[in-house]
């Protein structure tokens, strides 16, 4: 279990310890700088990406003494005279997703504008995988989150086999690689997008995928909270079947499943999807212990009363033991759980809006 | 020769004092700042060469014209100066 972390916002990095049974902010990085993307391996190593708004998106690391130091930002290669036409710049937007890759050294970064990058030096170099940049389908992806381009939102590594992947894309798809990204397949069958024209509604490239969650004990097990609904898939992410029972609404952002039970996960419900605000103004955890047959609505401790949180892609965290929990909303509202969301407590702090919360990996 | 300055903004993450170039064009003068300091290139350039679009460059006064190339010519007195586009937030 971890007494570790992290809280990425729009103005900086902030370090949560858990001391005498209370969590608190143990310590401030980067105050002032956007926050996109954090990594906290067991060792004490901390990877975290900045989004300068005038200056580009950095990459830094903290070694296990707590020294930072800035890394070269994965980058593009030039684009070449006959990519005249691709829809999306050939140049780093903001890296949004930070993944281990399953042995030592090797890191996936998802980026905008959908550039998948690989370190394999713990993040000292990276290249672009060329094999899915390359992809025809890539220059139909859509852009996301208030701007033209779209996002990598995760990269899933089978613990079991670190060459099995899967990339969820806003908007974009869901994509399977066997091969270490050697190549890729856009996957997805029996998702479904409202938003489309009728004739192009089952089109695997057309899903919003907001966040996959794969469960670490049963990697086959895949929940998504999609643009219009959570979906379920128990092959990897082949074929996926909706959840309907999620309440209070089934529009969201983020998703967490239980690292060792692939029935329990957690989504943080808001009113779809012109107005993006809590149902009702009560901030709620929907949970499923049964695979997305029920859920509870978990609210104590959480504000039931005018909340306009709310949670982004990444900002719902789960420990390796599957009982701490950890959201941040773009209110800057902070919330933690150590009994499987059944209670949240909020530490003592007024915090910038968040993009990303995350436990140090487990030491054990 | 050309000098280059640069808004004290970038402090906060690297140092970037003002220096005295050679070159007859802006990107010229940019690649000898960058042989001297690698670092600060992805900070005012994006990942194919051209100006990061919050950053702004003036020469003698007034923006420069090729953001992407940076083929704007500069001569021996001329003042360029890098600072960064106002943005809200």
């Amino acid at each position: 279990m971890t007494d570790r972390l992290y809280v990425g916002s729009r103005k900086g990095l902030f370090e949560l310890a858990r001391r005498d049974g209370a969590w608190e902010i143990a310590d401030a990085h980067f105050l002032g700088d956007p926050v996109s993307a954090v990594l906290a391996a067991a060792d004490g190593t901390v990877h975290a990406a900045l989004d300068l708004g005038h200056f580009g998106a950095k990459l830094w690391r903290c070694d296990g003494a707590g020294a930072w130091q800035e890394l070269a930002a994965p980058a593009f290669p030039p684009k070449p005279d006959d990519a005249g036409d691709d829809p999306h710049p050939w140049s780093l937007g903001k890296i949004w997703a930070l993944e281990p890759g399953g042995v030592p050294g090797r890191l996936w970064a998802g980026t905008m504008p959908g550039g998948l990058f690989r370190s394999d030096d713990d993040g000292q170099s990276w290249s672009l995988v060329e094999t899915l940049w390359r992809r025809p389908e890539r220059r139909q992806w859509g852009g996301v989150a208030g701007g033209e381009q779209p996002g990598i939102s995760a990269v899933l590594v089978d613990p079991r086999d670190p060459a099995d992947i899967r990339l969820g894309v806003s908007t974009g798809g869901v994509w399977a690689s066997e091969d270490t990204g050697a190549s890729w397949r856009l996957i997805n069958e029996g998702m479904y997008a409202e938003y489309m024209p009728p004739e192009r509604r089952t089109d695997p490239v057309a899903q919003d995928v907001h966040m996959l969650a794969r469960c670490a004990a049963r990697p086959e097990i895949v929940w998504c909270q999609h643009h219009n609904g959570v979906f379920r898939s128990t092959d990897a992410g082949a074929r996926w079947g909706e959840v309907t029972a999620i309440r209070p609404s089934k529009f969201g952002f983020a998703v967490a499943c239980h690292p060792r039970d692939p029935d329990t996960a957690w989504f943080v419900p808001a009113t779809k999807d012109e107005r993006r605000i809590p149902v009702d103004g009560k901030l709620v955890v929907a949970r499923t212990r049964d695979g997305g047959r029920s859920f509870e609505p978990l609210s104590r401790g959480l504000p039931q009363r005018h909340a306009y949180d709310i949670v982004l892609r990444h900002a719902l965290a789960v420990d390796g033991e599957g009982e701490r929990l950890a959201f941040g909303s773009s209110s800057g509202g902070l919330w933690i759980s150590e009994d499987g969301g059944e209670s949240w407590t909020m530490p003592e702090a007024r915090l910038p809006p968040i993009a990303v919360v995350r436990f140090a990996a487990d030491e054990n | 020769m050309p000098t280059v300055s640069f808004t004290p903004a970038l402090e906060r993450f690297l140092k970037a004092p003002a220096a005295t170039v050679e070159g007859a064009t802006l990107g010229e003068a940019l690649a000898q700042i960058f042989a001297a300091k690698p670092a600060l290139r992805s900070y005012l350039l994006d990942d194919q060469g051209g100006l990061r679009r919050h950053v702004a460059v003036y020469v003698n006064g007034a923006p420069v014209r090729d953001r992407a190339r940076l083929s704007d010519p500069v001569g021996a007195r001329d003042e360029i100066y890098v600072f960064q586009a106002l943005t809200g937030g």
